[in-house]
C-alpha cells in the first residue's frame, strides 16, 4: 500500500508540471500558431536561473519564484520580437522547426557550461520535512507543489476565461484582424503572451528545481511526453490541458506501481488509443 | 492552370534531360571520388544520410508531411539487418532487405495512426510514437541497450562480392543510394508524386476532385519510411554497428536539417544537405557539445533567412537570371 500511494505521489508531482508546461504551450499555441519546442529548454532555464541566483547571488527559493518567471519570460518577449514574429504568415511548422532549433542551442551551451551531470537544489528550510499521514508520509515540498502548480494553473484558466483580459485572448485566437480592428494592440498582446507562456515554462522549472536534480537536458525528453499529453487532450481547451495532465501523471504512477517496465511509455500508449478513438484529442476541436 | 502552349509542352522533356544530366554528373562525380582522395568512410555515411534525407524528403518536400520522429525508420532497420546478419548469419542482401521491410511494416502502422491528425499534431504524434520506439529499444535484451549490435559482418553480397573490401562495398552503397535517389525521382515525377503535391497545396480541393487524400498520404509515409529503413539497414552493414542512436530523436531532428539546409522539395537538395552536416559533424568532432549549438544556429538561420535552402535558393538564382 506504502509504494502505491507512494507511486501515486510521484505520478501527481508529474503530473502538476505536465500540466503547467502543457497549459503554457496550450496558451501559445492559441495565439501565436506555434508549438514551442523550447518550452523544455526554458524550462530548464528557469531551474537554472533559481539555481544560479541561489548559489552566487544568495537569493532563495521565494524571491526565485517571483524573479525567474520575469528573467526568462522576459528572454521569451526578445525571442517572440526579434524571430517569432517574422513567421507569422509562414506555414505553422517553420515556428516549430525555429523553437527547435533554439532549443538545441540553449541546451548546448548549458551543457558546455554545465555538463551533463545534476546540480542540487535545496530544498527551502520552510518546507523541509513531511507529515506523516498514517497510510504515508508526504513531504511537505511535494505537497506545495501540487497545491501550488494547481493555484497556477487554475488562476490561469480564471483570466482566460472569465476576465476582460482573457475574453480580448480568447476573441483574438479566433480573429485577430477583427480584434485589432478595435482598438486592441493584437501584436503586443501576442508578444506578452509568448513572455506569458515562457515565464510559466520557468516557473515549473523554479518548482522542480528541488525535485528533479538541475540538468542541461532536464527538459529535453520531458518536452516529447508534454507533446504526447498535448495531443491526448487537445489544444482546444485550458482546463482540458489542465485536467489531462494531471490525469496521465496519476495513470504514470500507477502503471509504475503496476508494471514498471512499461511507465516510460505508458503515456505514448494512450496517445494511441486516443487517436484511434477520438483523433481530436479528449477536449479537443480540430484547428 | 495556364493555357497549354509548344514551349510549355516542351518544358518538362528539356527538365527531364536537365535532371538526367545533373544525375549522371552526380553519379561520375561520387564514383570517382575515393580516386580523388576523398575517404571512402566518410563518403559511405554522406551517402547513407543523402538517401535517409531524400526518404524524407519525399514525405516533407512534396507531402508537405513533417515527421519529426522518422529516426524510428532508420533505427528499426538497423536492428533488425544487424540481428538478422549477426545471430542468423543472413547474408548482407537478406540482411538488408529484411530490416527495410520492417521499417516499411512499422510505417504501414505509424503512417495509419499519424495522418488521423494534421499538420503541427502530426509532427507531435511521430514524435511521440519515435519516442516510445526509442524506449522500446532501450529495453529490449536483443538490442543491447546502450552498447548496441557491434562487430555486424559485412558478408559476401550475393555470394560473389567480397564486402569487407572498401571500394567494393563503397560501389554497393553507392549503387543503392543511386537505386533510391532514381525511384524518390520516379515516384515525384509520377502521377501519384502530382496528386501529392495538389494534396499538400489544398487538400480539401485534392479531395473535392476525388482524390483519396488519407491513402495518398499513407502510401507516401510508407515509402519514405521503406526508403528511410533501407538507409538504416545500408549503414548497419557499412558501419557493422547498430545503436540508440539511430532512433534517439536527435537524429530525427538531424534529418530535418539536412532537408531544410539543402532545399525542401528540390531533388538534389537533400543530397547536399546530407553532405554538408556529415562534414561539418567530422570537423567538429573536437569541439563536443559545440556541435549541438551550431546545429541549432543553423536551424535557426534557414528559418529566418534561407528557407529555400542551397538547392532552392540556387535555382531561384538561375531563374531570375533567366537560366
Amino acid at each position: 500500500m506504502q509504494a502505491l500511494f507512494g507511486q501515486l505521489l510521484i505520478g501527481l508531482i508529474n503530473g502538476a508540471f505536465y500540466a503547467m508546461l502543457s497549459l503554457g504551450l496550450a496558451v501559445i499555441f492559441g495565439l501565436l500558431n506555434i508549438i514551442n519546442f523550447a518550452h523544455g529548454a526554458q524550462y530548464m532555464m528557469g531551474a537554472f536561473c533559481a539555481w544560479f541566483l541561489l548559489t552566487k547571488v544568495g537569493i532563495g527559493y521565494w524571491w526565485a519564484l517571483l524573479i525567474t518567471p520575469i528573467a526568462v519570460g522576459a528572454i521569451g518577449l526578445l525571442i517572440e520580437r526579434t524571430m517569432l514574429a517574422r513567421l507569422y504568415k509562414l506555414d505553422h511548422l517553420y515556428g516549430l522547426l525555429l523553437t527547435f532549433g533554439l532549443a538545441l542551442i540553449i541546451q548546448g551551451v548549458f551543457r558546455n557550461e554545465f555538463g551533463s551531470s545534476g546540480l542540487p537544489y535545496q530544498i527551502p528550510a520552510e518546507l523541509a520535512g513531511g507529515i506523516n499521514l498514517g497510510f504515508m508520509y508526504l513531504p511537505k515540498y511535494r505537497a506545495w507543489v501540487i497545491v501550488a502548480s494547481l493555484i497556477v494553473c487554475l488562476s490561469t484558466w480564471y483570466v482566460i476565461e472569465r476576465t476582460k483580459l482573457g475574453s480580448y485572448l480568447r476573441a483574438a485566437t479566433e480573429n485577430p484582424a477583427l480584434v485589432q480592428a478595435f482598438g486592441i494592440n493584437v501584436p503586443r498582446m501576442v508578444t506578452l503572451t509568448y513572455g506569458f507562456g515562457v515565464g510559466l515554462a520557468a516557473l515549473a522549472g523554479v518548482m522542480a528545481a528541488p525535485i528533479y536534480q538541475v540538468n542541461p537536458l532536464m527538459g529535453a525528453d520531458l518536452i516529447i511526453v508534454v507533446f504526447a499529453v498535448v495531443v491526448i487532450g487537445g489544444m482546444g481547451s485550458i482546463m482540458g490541458a489542465i485536467l489531462t495532465g494531471f490525469s496521465l501523471g496519476i495513470v504514470e504512477g500507477l502503471t509504475k506501481y503496476l508494471y514498471p517496465e512499461a511507465s516510460n511509455t505508458v503515456i505514448f500508449v494512450v496517445m494511441v488509443i486516443v487517436l484511434l478513438i477520438r483523433p481530436s484529442g479528449l477536449f479537443g476541436r480540430e484547428h | 492552370m495556364a493555357t497549354p502552349d509548344a514551349g510549355a509542352a516542351m518544358q518538362p522533356n528539356s527538365e527531364a534531360s536537365r535532371m538526367l544530366i545533373a544525375t549522371g554528373i552526380m553519379a561520375a562525380l561520387l564514383a570517382a571520388a575515393p580516386f580523388l582522395g576523398v575517404y571512402p568512410v566518410f563518403l559511405m555515411k554522406a551517402l547513407c544520410f543523402a538517401l535517409f534525407a531524400c526518404a524524407f524528403n519525399l514525405l516533407l518536400g512534396f507531402g508537405g508531411l513533417l515527421s519529426f520522429g522518422h529516426a524510428m525508420f532508420l533505427g528499426t532497420a538497423g536492428y533488425v539487418c544487424a540481428y538478422s546478419a549477426k545471430s542468423w548469419g543472413f547474408p548482407p542482401e537478406l540482411a538488408i532487405a529484411l530490416g527495410t521491410a520492417a521499417s516499411a511494416l512499422l510505417g504501414v502502422v505509424v503512417g495509419a495512426l499519424a495522418i488521423r491528425r494534421q499538420g503541427i499534431y502530426f509532427a507531435m504524434i511521430t514524435l511521440a510514437i519515435a519516442q516510445m520506439i526509442y524506449f522500446f529499444y532501450l529495453q529490449t535484451p536483443f538490442t543491447h541497450g546502450e552498447d548496441g549490435i557491434q562487430g555486424i559482418p559485412r558478408g559476401k553480397l550475393f555470394g560473389l562480392f567480397d564486402l569487407s573490401h572498401q571500394l567494393t562495398i563503397y560501389y554497393f552503397v553507392l549503387a543503392v543510394f543511386l537505386a533510391g535517389f532514381l525511384l524518390i525521382y520516379r515516384v515525384v515525377h509520377s502521377p501519384f508524386g502530382q496528386v501529392l503535391k495538389a494534396i499538400r497545396e489544398n487538400e480539401p480541393r485534392a479531395i473535392s476532385l476525388g482524390y483519396d487524400a488519407d491513402r495518398y498520404k499513407l502510401l507516401a509515409f510508407v515509402l519514405s519510411a521503406t526508403l528511410a529503413g533501407l538507409a538504416g539497414a545500408l549503414k548497419a552493414i557499412v558501419f557493422q554497428l547498430a545503436s540508440l542512436t539511430d532512433v534517439h530523436w536527435t537524429m530525427s531532428g538531424e534529418v530535418v536539417l539536412m532537408v531544410l539546409l539543402g532545399g525542401m522539395g528540390t531533388i538534389f537538395g537533400p543530397v547536399v544537405g546530407a553532405f554538408v552536416i556529415i562534414a561539418l559533424e567530422s570537423y567538429l568532432a573536437p569541439f563536443g557539445q559545440w556541435v549541438t549549438v551550431i546545429t541549432g544556429v543553423i536551424f535557426v538561420v534557414c528559418v529566418l533567412a534561407f528557407r529555400r535552402g542551397v538547392v532552392g535558393e540556387l535555382a531561384a538564382w538561375w531563374k531570375a537570371r533567366g537560366g
